[in-house]
This record gives structure tokens, C-alpha cells and sequence, in this order.
């Protein structure tokens, strides 16, 4: 049996009928052909799926797609505005803070979440939130400070 | 001097990436499409009895089924050993040996479910002694008939596909003459590679039999060749496209899934298969660094100069070693470490057990060797109570210096390297602890390594100049995340003075851009770099002819400056680059030459075998990369834990040709090197994976990564782009010995094996005071 869900993602309202053991990635995914978000583990463990609902960052490879209904989302591909770039996806670009990519919207959107949290976070809150996400290439430090310029920007 | 090699330019995929518009493979959805599914062996070791498939054939939504019949043709990179499915027997737990498509993905995995085999189980082997003994059982009975590249000696009839020697100078002469010897014995156990991306792979098979596959790979050239043989299809049958690869490190390097995608799809003509691994999947069934045993025999003289070293190797290579006998290989070539050594005797064998498949790994052979190499150095030096950079920088190579196949080098920077790092991280001054039972300590380890390739692998690029003055540069060299479409696109911009900006980058698909061996061994911006410089010159060359024309002045008074062919003394006599795109428009309103398209070819120069029984010659590699680290460390002696505090690393690139991104490539080397010393290891119980996951194998967090200081060192290499050299995988080489050459500093324990965990580093403290 599906179950009909309506909620809000990159500031479109969409409804949806989703079938109950869906994960929200599988959704974001396949029904709205969504792809910034990855699967990376499926399992909670690596953070590539990160996406914002309701101003939190989740992994959604770790919620149903049911428990979306009434929620407001934001994926990596609705952190530009009008083709302007956010400040961090700016200074990720500046700081070579992404080589092959793949960890980059889940991060992005980790630390977008903390952004609007938190707009002057320190180096340990940036740490933190972003403390599930892997990066296999960079080796961290460039995304911490790419976080930090942005948040400086932000300012 | 340089425009625009040598600057921080900024990714050219940098844009796509942040914006979530990149497509991987397994963000690609095609209409039609099917999702395959593997069924994998449960026994480390036996013999297929039969394999019945007609309940999965009956299955509502079941297209295709196949097993190991379907794919007969044995292939391999350097040693034909591997099916893509098992046939005759399975040889490690996890090994695919028949896969479905279906329309879901969830009636695919019912299918295999429904897929009965019989097996009967085999003995099996573990560890490479127990697998070179005598009477140990064999992996593979029919070593002696599989083809194999002429560079490697596999010995039938044994589980050894190859052992490369290296005998130089008189090794007992050597020993005799040494004031001390060290002998030691380490382990470096199987890693993963951990990319964040799975291995992915959609084929279709089009009506006339040609196959195109999107895979996650690395390589499509050498891919395509390897799916000709398996698949008896002609080259222009095959059609590789990588769209992006989200992390390879060298296990999207080979084949992976497209053996068992191709087949499906040629069961189910017209309709895409789809086949991405779990994570569960990848850490079983693909590639995996193979775990080595190293023997080290070090002889010093009293004044430092090391006059013996006799090493041995034993790779665990898992159940198949096409690839993993080139990991041996360069384990052999390399098997002294940065120094100069008069007198050495070396074996490095391959050797097949019954786990998962080894396969190259960044920097293969390279991190597993040097982590013997660099603490036997510090150990035979506190026996002579000798300082450890001292030490090194007695022995490494220097201006005209050898190698250990006795290649003589020049514009070598590792005693630069070693200088950079020990300023940098203060050596010798002892800092303070963070609090009671804490202890820190300083270490530090060098490292070379060449590009681990045949000698005559070939490099191509086009350069297609557009009307508008701008241009799209072709070349199936990959960006895996290392940054060589922008490495690629500034030399192409330097060479034709068009910006950055107006260059854009065409990578992986063998229909369409010219042929590159494999991205692979450090060798892209040195190799496809070339390529890319001599097609431009290429190109700039045809268009000076036609400026020539045009300006009624001779070639050797033009040069090209900023988008223009320029006369050298009127500089305003100029044509731009755009107007001669299409060739030249003749007074006369007719026209001369056509569109200008740059072709560039390279192979390394004057790269040759060694000697089969000394392993001996003046140029077996393209170049060699040196580099050091420095690390501090503290360790908190109740729990065991280590954290790395700083690390200094210095590499000679000879030149930087974007500071930024070779910057990246050397932070994110050290903190994998710091998984690897730390925390990575693929467990296994009687060759079955235990930690096939994030929880139980941890790659490094935020957390695990240290301070850094990065620097660069430029000791041109002749033959390289600009004098570049590769350093990608040389990055993380040295962490893990500097971080147990810091142990012993701060505990005076030595650990001989890895990972150097919380659990294993408070034992030895334990035992240590017992
Ligand atoms: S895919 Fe969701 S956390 Fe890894
Ligand atoms: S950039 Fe490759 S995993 Fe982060």
C-alpha cells in the first residue's frame, strides 16, 4: 500500500506516493531524479546522503520517505539561489575543498545546516557537524576552512 | 615565467561538484533499464558441483541469468588468471558466480536467492607461508598455461605467480664488511580503498552485438581491452565511458563489474543493466591492498653508510593476482627505500591464498614496503646511537647516485625533502605532553617510488581549436578527484596562451577522446601531461604556418602571446588564434588547410627491461618521486590511544603545476596513511571478512586529521611537463612508518605490524613493563 505525502523541497511543493519501506534518498532520488545526494553505505555510516529537513542535517538513507510528509527539505541541489552560488559552495570551490566529489553535497549539507544553526561557529562546532561525514580524498582541513570562510562571509 | 602553470587555478570540476550536477554512474537512470544482482560464494575454497538456475529463470520480472559458463575467456592485466564469474571452482569467500537482471533491483536479489549450487569444499590457504609450502594446496593448478606479460615469473605448480629478484653488487661481501646488522621481521595487513562512491557499472548491447558500458573506472582504455578478450568482441565493439569516478585509488583501476553487466545485457539486447555494489559488496567482492610480510636485513659501517641490505617480500594476493604480481614487482625494484646501497639481494614474491583479490592501491607496494624499510633504518640507528635524520641523510641517493637496479639518477631532491621536514617539525626539541599519561614522541620516514607501469604505455590528446578562439581538449587521462582536467587544461592554456576558461576538458569515452594507458601510478599529469603539450605545439605549429602566410612574415619571427600569433619585433603585426581556427581565408576569398586540430603522442623515453636474474638496468622506470614525513605524535599510555599531533610532509614534484591541488593531493595522501597506521584493516576469519563496513573498519573522520605542513619541493625532472613530476600516491608512503618510527621515540617500543591501534599499542606498553 502507498501512502500519499505532501512536503516542501528546494522550496517546491511536491506530493508524492511513496510505498512505506522507501528511504527518503530512495525518493529524492528515483521519484524527483534528485542525484546530488549519494549512497555511500545505506546504513547511516558514511554521510554522502545528508540532506536538510526542517533546518536539521539527517542522513537520509536513515529516514523513510513517509516521515517527510508536512517537512521542509533542502538538497544540495537547492543550496544555489537564481545561479548564485552559496557562500560555502563558493569557498569549497576556493579552498579545493572537493576532489573527486562525491562526499561533497552530503558535507555541504552538513555544514549548510550548521550555517543556519549557528552562523559563527567555532572550529570544534564545525568539526562536529560535519564528524559524519567521510571524505576518502581531501584529508579534512581544506573543508574545514572552507567552512570558515564562508562563515566569515556570512557575517 | 609561466601564465598559467604554476598557479592555484581552480578546479574546472569544481562547479558541477558543488552544485550536485555531476553525474556518477550510479546517478545515471536510462529508460528500460535493469538492475543486476550477484550471487557470491560462501566457501573460501571449492570445487562448483552444479549450479541451478531455473527457479530465478521462473521469477516474475527476471530478464537474465548467468553463470560462469556464460563468461568462459579468462583475462587479466598482466596475468590471465581471473573469470569474471567463478567456473570450474570458487577461490575466495565472496566470489561472484552468477548474477541476475530484473526489473527491480528487489526481484533481482529473490533471484539469486533461488539460484542452488553445489560445491564441494577444498583445503584452503591463508597466509602466503602457509601457501608456499610444499604440500600446500593449490589455488590455481594451471599456472603454467596462463598468459602472462614477459616482465613477471610465475612458478607453476606452486601458489607463487611471481617472483622478481633483484641480486646487485656481493651481498655477503656486504654483511661481512658491516659493523652492525639489523634483522627484522614486519606485517602490513589488507586494507580497503574505502572511495565513498561503489563500484558501479551500467552495459547495454546494442543490435549489432557493440557494447557500450558507464563504468566508475579509471582506466577505459585498458578496460576495453580486457572486455575485447573476455567478450571475443573487436575493439571497435567495445565502448568504455567513465562519466565521473568518485574516488578510485586505485580499485576502479582494472575491470570490475562490467564482465558480469555485459553478459546480462547480452542476453537482453537493447535494455541497460545496472550493477552498483553495496558497501558490504565492495569491501568483499573488489579489490583490496594485499596484505605483505616483509624480512629486512640491514648492514651499516661504523660511520653510517649502509653497505648491505637483503629484503624479502611476501604478498598475499588474494585469490586472483592479474594485477597483484605488478604490486610484487614494484616491491622487488623498489626494495631498498630512497637509499644508496652498494650491495643488495632481494625476492618479492606473489603469492595466491584463498581471500579477497589484491589489487593495486595507491602507491602500491610502496606503503608496504617502506613501513619495513624505514623502521629497520631507525632501529639499526639507535643500535649505532645514531640520529635518524643523520642516518638518512648519509645514505640517500644523491647527485649521481644509484638506484637499486643500479639506474643512475640526477636532480634528485630527497635530501631536500628530509631538510624540509626536519625544520618543520622542529627535530629534536621535545614539546610538552597535553597531560598525565600522555607521552609524545618525533618520527620520521622516507619514501620513492616510480610509476609501477610496463615500460612503453602510451599517452594521446586532441586539441580541437574552435572558431570563436577557444578550445576542447580530449584525452581519456581521469579525473578521479586528483584535479588533472585542470592540470591538463592549464598546460594546454600555457602552451596556447587561451585561458583556462575558455578550454574545455572532454575525458572517458573510447569512441571519442584518443587513447591513455590507464590513470594509474602518478602518471597523468607527467604522461597525459606530455601528451597534452605536444598537441598543443601541435597545433600551434600547423597555425604558425597559416599566420605566416598571413602576416608575409617567416615562422621563426612569430610567437604566440595572449590568443594571438604575434610578429616577435612588430607586435602589432599580430592574428588571432580564432581567426585561423578553421584555417586561413586567402585574399582571394578562397581558403588553405581546413580546422586546426592538435594530435600529441607520448611514451615515456627510453624505458627498459631489466635483467631476469639480477634485476639490473639503467632505466626500468619513468622517473622516481621522492618525498619524507615527519610526524608527532602523543600517546595516552592508560588506553593506548595515538593521536597524531603534526605532520610534515615534502615532496619534489620537480614542478607544481597547480600548487594548490598538488597541496590537496599530499593532505589527503597523509590522512590516509594515518587509516592505514592507525586504524584500517580488513579483518578476517579463515578468509571471511568480518568488518565489511564503516562501524567495524573506520576510515579517518574529521577528528583523525592532524595539523599539516606541506611543502614543495622543485628539482626539475628532465622529461617531465615543465619538469613535473607525479605525486599522488607518494603522499601517503611515508606516514605510517613515521608515525611507529614516533612510537618507539615516545615508548621505546617497537610495533612491527599494523594498524598501530588503541588495543594493540596499550598491549605492548603492558608487556612491556612486565
Ligand atoms: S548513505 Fe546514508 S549515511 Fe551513508
Ligand atoms: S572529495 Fe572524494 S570523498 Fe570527499
Amino acid at each position: 500500500m502507498k501512502h500519499s505525502i505532501s512536503f516542501t523541497i528546494n522550496g517546491e511543493k511536491v506530493h508524492l506516493e511513496v510505498e512505506p519501506h522507501k528511504t527518503l534518498l530512495n525518493m529524492i532520488r528515483e521519484d524527483l531524479n534528485l542525484t546530488g545526494a549519494k549512497e555511500g553505505c545505506g546504513a547511516g555510516e558514511c554521510g554522502s546522503c545528508t540532506v536538510i529537513v526542517d533546518g536539521k542535517a539527517v542522513n537520509s538513507c536513515m529516514m523513510l520517505a513517509v516521515e517527510a510528509d508536512g517537512k521542509e527539505i533542502i538538497t544540495v541541489e537547492g543550496l544555489a539561489k537564481n545561479g548564485v552560488l552559496d557562500a560555502l559552495q563558493e569557498s569549497f570551490i576556493n579552498n579545493a575543498a572537493l576532489q573527486c566529489g562525491y562526499c561533497t553535497p552530503g558535507m555541504l549539507m552538513s555544514a549548510k545546516a550548521l550555517l543556519m544553526r549557528n552562523p559563527k561557529p567555532s572550529e570544534e562546532e564545525i568539526k562536529e557537524a560535519i564528524a559524519g561525514n567521510l571524505c576518502r580524498c581531501t584529508g579534512y582541513k581544506v573543508i574545514v576552512d572552507a567552512i570558515k570562510e564562508a562563515a566569515e562571509k556570512n557575517n | 615565467m609561466y601564465k598559467y602553470v604554476g598557479k592555484d587555478v581552480k578546479r574546472v570540476d569544481g562547479l558541477d561538484k558543488v552544485t550536485g550536477y555531476t553525474k556518477y554512474v550510479d546517478d545515471i537512470k536510462m529508460p528500460g533499464m535493469l538492475y543486476a544482482k550477484i550471487k557470491k560464494s560462501p566457501y573460501a575454497h571449492a570445487k562448483i558441483r552444479k549450479i541451478d538456475t531455473s527457479k530465478a529463470e521462473a521469477l516474475e520480472g527476471v530478464k537474465a541469468v548467468i553463470t560462469g559458463a556464460d563468461v568462459p575467456n579468462r583475462v587479466g592485466l598482466y596475468l590471465e588468471d581471473k573469470t569474471f564469474l567463478a567456473t570450474d571452482k570458487v577461490r575466495f569467500i565472496g566470489e561472484p558466480v552468477a548474477a541476475v537482471a530484473a526489473v527491480t533491483p528487489e526481484i533481482a536479489e529473490q533471484a539469486v536467492e533461488l539460484i542452488e549450487v553445489e560445491y564441494e569444499e577444498l583445503p584452503s590457504v591463508f597466509t602466503a607461508m602457509d601457501a608456499i609450502k610444499p604440500d600446500a594446496p593449490l589455488v590455481h593448478e594451471n599456472l603454467g598455461e596462463y598468459y602472462h606479460g614477459p616482465i613477471f615469473f610465475p612458478k607453476p605448480g606452486t601458489n607463487i605467480s611471481n617472483h622478481y629478484k633483484i641480486r646487485k653488487g656481493d651481498v655477503e661481501k656486504g654483511f661481512a664488511e658491516a659493523d652492525y646488522i639489523m634483522e627484522n621481521e614486519f606485517y602490513v595487513p589488507h586494507i580497503q580503498h574505502a572511495p565513498i562512491e561503489n563500484h558501479s557499472v551500467i552495459a547495454l548491447t546494442e543490435p549489432s552485438g557493440k557494447v557500450t558500458v558507464w563504468s566508475a573506472c579509471q582506466s577505459p582504455y585498458a578496460v576495453r581491452k580486457a572486455l575485447s578478450v573476455a567478450f571475443n568482441l573487436p575493439l571497435h565493439k567495445v565502448r568504455v565511458i567513465s562519466p565521473a569516478v568518485g574516488g578510485g585509488f586505485g580499485g576502479k583501476a582494472g575491470t570490475t563489474l562490467e564482465g558480469i553487466t555485459i553478459p546480462l545485457s547480452q542476453k537482453c539486447v537493447g535494455k541497460p543493466v545496472k550493477l552498483t555494489f553495496t558497501r558490504e559488496e565492495d569491501m568483499i567482492c573488489s579489490f583490496v591492498r594485499q596484505g605483505c610480510l616483509a624480512r629486512i636485513k640491514t648492514g651499516v659501517k661504523k660511520d653510517g653508510r649502509i653497505v648491505a641490505e637483503e629484503n624479502t617480500f611476501y604478498w598475499e594476493g588474494g585469490a586472483y593476482t592479474e594485477y597483484g604480481v605488478n604490486i610484487s614487482r614494484a616491491g622487488g625494484y623498489a626494495s631498498t627505500g630512497p637509499y644508496d646501497i652498494p650491495n643488495v639481494k632481494a625476492d618479492s614474491y606473489c603469492v595466491y591464498t584463498n581471500q579477497p583479490v589484491g589489487g593495486p592501491y595507491r602507491g602500491f607496494g610502496m606503503s608496504e614496503i617502506h613501513f619495513a624499510i624505514e623502521q629497520n633504518l631507525d632501529m639499526v640507528a639507535t643500535q649505532m646511537g645514531m640520529d635518524p635524520v643523520e642516518f638518512r641523510k648519509i645514505n640517500a641517493i644523491k647527485e649521481g647516485g644509484h638506484t637499486v637496479t643500479g639506474q643512475q639518477l640526477y636532480n634528485v631532491g630527497i635530501t631536500k625533502c628530509i631538510e624540509a621536514v626536519e625544520k618543520d617539525i622542529e627535530w629534536g626539541k621535545k614539546s610538552e605532553p597535553s597531560g598525565p599519561n600522555k607521552v609524545r614522541g618525533k618520527g620520521i620516514a622516507c619514501m620513492y617510488k616510480a610509476p609501477s607501469m610496463p615500460n612503453n604505455v602510451a599517452s594521446s590528446a586532441v586539441i580541437k581549436i574552435n572558431e570563436d578562439g577557444t578550445a576542447n581538449l580530449l584525452v581519456t587521462a581521469m579525473d578521479i578527484g586528483q584535479g588533472s582536467n585542470t592540470v591538463l587544461a592549464q598546460i594546454a592554456a600555457e602552451e596556447l596562451t587561451i585561458p583556462v576558461e575558455k578550454i574545455s576538458v572532454v575525458t572517458g569515452d573510447t569512441d571519442i577522446t584518443p587513447y591513455e594507458w590507464q590513470t594509474v601510478a602518478s602518471r597523468i599529469t607527467y604522461c597525459a601531461g606530455n601528451a597534452v603539450k605536444k598537441a598543443a605545439q601541435d597545433a600551434k605549429e600547423q597555425m604558425l604556418k597559416l599566420a605566416s602566410i598571413a602576416l608575409g612574415l617567416p615562422a621563426e619571427y612569430l610567437e604566440f602571446k595572449d590568443e594571438h600569433v604575434v610578429s616577435k619585433i612588430y607586435p602589432d603585426r599580430k592574428i588571432s588564434i580564432a581567426s585561423l581556427a578553421l584555417g586561413l581565408e586567402m585574399p582571394d576569398g578562397s581558403g588553405v588547410h581546413g580546422p586546426i586540430i592538435g594530435r600529441g603522442s607520448f611514451i615515456p623515453p627510453n624505458v627498459r627491461n631489466t635483467d631476469k636474474e639480477t634485476g639490473q638496468g639503467d632505466k626500468p622506470v619513468a622517473f622516481w618521486t621522492f618525498g619524507a614525513q615527519a610526524v608527532e605524535i602523543e600517546i595516552d599510555t592508560e588506553t593506548g590511544q595515538i593521536e597524531v599531533i603534526k605532520v610534515a610532509a615534502a615532496y619534489d614534484v620537480g614542478k607544481a603545476i597547480n600548487p594548490q591541488l598538488c597541496k590537496a593531493q599530499i593532505e589527503g595522501g597523509i590522512v590516509q596513511g594515518i587509516g592505514s597506521a592507525l586504524l584500517e584493516q580488513q579483518i578476517m576469519d579463515k578468509g571471511r571478512v568480518l568488518n565489511p563496513n564503516f562501524v567495524d573498519y573506520k576510515i579517518p573522520a574529521v577528528s583523525d586529521a592532524p595539523e599539516m605542513i606541506v611543502r614543495i619541493v622543485e628539482v626539475p625532472e628532465e622529461t617531465g611537463p615543465y619538469g613535473a613530476r607525479g605525486v599522488g600516491e607518494p603522499a601517503m608512503v611515508p606516514t605510517a612508518p613515521a608515525i611507529a618510527n614516533a612510537v618507539y621515540d615516545a615508548l621505546g617500543i617497537r610495533i612491527n605490524s599494523l594498524p598501530l591501534s588503541a588495543e594493540k599499542v596499550l598491549k605492548a606498553i603492558k608487556d612491556s613493563q612486565k
